[in-house]
């Protein structure tokens, strides 16, 4: 047989809550693993209502000067809180970009360190002990090698640990995105690629980013399980993360899992997307908000009602409030600050340079010191 | 020629969309440089009046548009290559340091490398420090290529119009902190030539070298400097590759002090270099030893606080000035 086909392939596509809010008989049937329950979806949608606040207000902030930019979550906190709900706490790792908040914060980061590192501070990457969330990466496509090597390093060690990262659909052009896809496989690392296909990379739509049917297929070439899941449902997110999970644990290696959804904001607070999206695209998306879907398969559930939802959103305001003052409470560094974490131990030209405030080339002669702005020591 | 006042984006723009009309073998690709019309707004109207076949959306790929721009002029074409940031060149390395600058070298002198890369360079906006590169230093050091770091709108649109007509890969080195600043730029047909430094401001008691954003700051610094009966030369390069280390030598002749503004790191910076070539050159004419003011030797902060102390400011080039003429 001179030609015999050597590949074939199918991206399966899923949904389990509808645009409706009716969940799939057949997919949710009670007892299926990763199939969350009421308590399970009443949880995560309060999470939901939290991180819509926190980034209404980041918002707010950075229109009145007091943050510096922020990558608004709106419409994608599905996808966040789905898939981070589908890891394990202090077990797997959280290797983000920067648009997964509500999953970092899930995973231990407080979220008023989210807020700090945007009003442009180091210090918002710093997690307490014990947590398993890497900083916001935002250097396109870099986090992904890195959380390759994290999922490396557990197989060699060892560990039950599961990685997932994230990255948007602009971030599968990079070099990275298929460096680390292309290692993960090859050395069966249990990884989660997760994909928030928000079908936008600032004014660039996803069909001018690659000609590819979709982004799941692109794990097809490398040798990865590869899905589609409806972004925002969170059912189906969280189904494919678990299911994905529990693959890599079992020695299945890496997965890729492409969650459709849609930037409802601005690509951040310093962008307006009005000037190149079209109104009716947006407003299509916004009757999928899956904060509305979510809401109404719980009500018709009868576990949520509009007092509750009153309620609820006033819990969220004021959390965001909290989140603000906390953030706001952290007296700003000290210039000297900025020489600590340089190195392991702070070599000695370096304090003489922190403890002089002198510049660079004058710290060598003694005759020339106190050439800073102000005096800090004796 | 009558002159007008016109921002440092708008003085590219010209100098950009003036060379497509010229030049039909001229395009301009990167990030968000079409339909948005520039991350920055730096190409705001060409993708009207050029169409999408010479301004062009490219996916968020530095490393491939980096090295498709190469195969383009090695093929005939004059690509300008738009970086949304040049911290975002890294992810190009390869294809800039180790194909752009050798393609000709190479080839034996057949396959030349007319490509411009420009974007923002440089710290100051709160980006944190893997967005504030300052890639002048890393860059300088490979030979075969040009880096050109304008301080000013006219010098902008003239060097630009000099980079895309060269032949040779040339580096151009923006700041967005400068992008809405004003400067007199002329109605007419202009260029600025490679090489050639620019005296900004007139004296006789130290030489202030520097290039790009900072020379501003060093203009102020004269002025405050003024008050107090000292005067200073301050030499605004232009381009650091090549280096007119002719007019700095000229100048320490007068003076016999020099101090080199850089906002680079310190350690072998174009700074470093500046003040190597003094002292092989100058070294008789010298009456204090070089000083530099760099940055600090540490990542850019993210704070605001920080990020301002880290940089090079008036403050500091005030001070360095008065430590070479011994009057702090
Ligand atoms: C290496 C690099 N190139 C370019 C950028 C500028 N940039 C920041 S976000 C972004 C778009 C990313 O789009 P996508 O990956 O789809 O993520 P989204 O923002 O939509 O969540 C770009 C081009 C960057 N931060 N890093
Ligand atoms: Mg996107």
């Amino acid at each position: 047989m001179p030609i015999r086909t050597v590949y074939q392939a199918t991206i399966e596509h899923t949904q389990i809550l509808d645009e409706r809010g009716v969940l799939d008989p057949a997919l949710s049937k009670p007892g299926t693993p990763g199939i969350l329950t009421d308590e399970q979806v009443l949880h995560l949608y309060e999470r939901m209502l939290e991180a819509r606040a926190v980034d209404e207000r980041a918002f707010v902030l950075q229109r009145s000067n007091r943050m510096y930019t922020y990558p608004q979550n709106k419409g994608q906190e599905a996808a966040a809180l789905g898939s981070g709900f589908a890891m394990r706490r202090g077990t797997d790792w959280i290797v983000p970009c920067y648009r997964e908040n509500a999953a970092m914060v899930m995973h231990g980061m407080p979220w008023h360190h989210i807020y700090l590192h945007w009003m442009g501070d180091e210090r918002g990457n710093v997690v307490p002990p014990g947590v398993r969330v890497m900083p916001i990466a935002v250097p396109i496509g870099t986090q992904m090698l890195h959380a390759t090597g994290i999922a490396w390093a557990a197989k060699l060690r060892r560990e039950d640990a599961v990685v997932i990262t994230y990255f948007g659909d602009g971030a599968t052009s990079e070099g990275d995105f298929h460096e680390a896809l292309n290692f993960a496989a090859t050395f069966g690392v249990p990884a989660i690629f997760f994909c928030q296909n928000n079908q936008w990379a600032i004014s660039v739509p996803r069909e001018t980013q690659t000609a590819s049917e979709t982004i799941a297929q692109k794990g097809l070439g490398y040798g990865a399980a590869c899905q589609q899941v409806d972004g925002n449902d969170l059912f189906a997110v969280h189904k494919a993360v678990y299911d994905a999970r529990e693959r890599a644990r079992a020695g299945g290696g890496v997965t890729i899992i492409e969650a459709m959804t849609y930037r409802l904001g601005d690509h951040t607070t310093a962008d307006d997307a009005r000037r190149y999206r079209d109104q009716a695209e947006v407003e299509a998306w916004q009757a999928r908000d899956p904060i509305l879907r979510t809401r109404v398969y719980l009500e018709s559930k009868g576990l949520w009602d509009a007092q509750r939802q009153r309620a609820g959103e006033e819990r969220a305001k004021a959390f965001a409030t909290e989140v603000v003052r906390a953030a706001e409470g952290i007296a700003p560094p000290k210039p000297e600050e900025m020489f600590d974490h340089l190195y392991a131990e702070m070599p000695p030209e370096l304090r003489l340079q922190r403890d002089t405030k002198r510049t660079s080339s004058l710290g060598q002669d003694p005759s020339q010191a106190g050439l800073r702005s102000e005096p800090q020591r004796a | 020629m009558a002159t007008r006042q016109i921002q440092f984006r708008e003085a590219l723009r010209e100098a950009m969309a003036e060379e497509m009309r010229r030049d039909d073998r001229v395009f301009l690709m990167g990030e968000e440089v079409a339909y948005y019309n520039g991350a920055y707004k730096v190409s705001q109207g060409m993708l009207e009046e050029f169409g999408d076949k010479r301004i062009i959306d490219a996916p968020i790929s530095e490393n491939g548009f980096a090295g498709l721009a190469v195969g383009a002029a090695m093929y005939g074409l004059r690509p300008i290559i738009e970086f949304m940031s040049w911290s975002f060149s890294l992810v190009a390395a390869d294809q800039l340091l180790n194909n752009v600058p050798k393609m000709l070298y190479m080839s034996g002198g057949q396959w030349g490398c007319p490509v411009v890369f420009r974007g923002n360079n440089g710290a100051g906006g709160q980006l944190g420090s893997t967005h504030s590169w300052c890639v002048e230093a890393l860059y300088a050091n490979v030979p075969g290529l040009k880096i050109a770091i304008p301080s000013n709108a006219h010098d902008a649109k003239g060097l630009l119009k000099s980079a895309i007509r060269d032949d040779d890969p040339v580096f151009f080195l923006e700041s967005e902190r400068m992008l809405s600043d004003k400067g007199e730029v002329p109605e007419g047909e202009y260029t600025v030539p490679f090489g050639r430094a620019e005296l900004r401001t007139e004296g006789t008691d130290c030489t202030v070298v520097s290039f790009g954003r900072p020379v501003n700051f060093c203009v102020e610094a004269a002025r405050e400097l003024e008050k107090e009966g000292v005067t200073v030369d301050v030499l605004d390069m232009r381009t650091v590759r090549p280096l007119d280390i002719g007019a700095v030598v000229r100048s320490i002749k007068k003076t016999g002090r020099v101090v080199v503004v850089d906002q680079c790191w310190p350690f072998a910076s174009v700074a470093s270099e500046v003040i190597t070539q003094v002292c092989e050159r100058a070294f008789d004419s010298l009456d204090h030893q070089p000083l530099r003011v760099n940055t600090d030797d540490v990542p850019t902060p993210y704070a605001k606080t920080l990020e301002a102390e880290y940089l090079p400011h008036k403050g500091k080039i005030v001070q360095a000035v008065k430590a070479a003429l011994h009057r702090l």
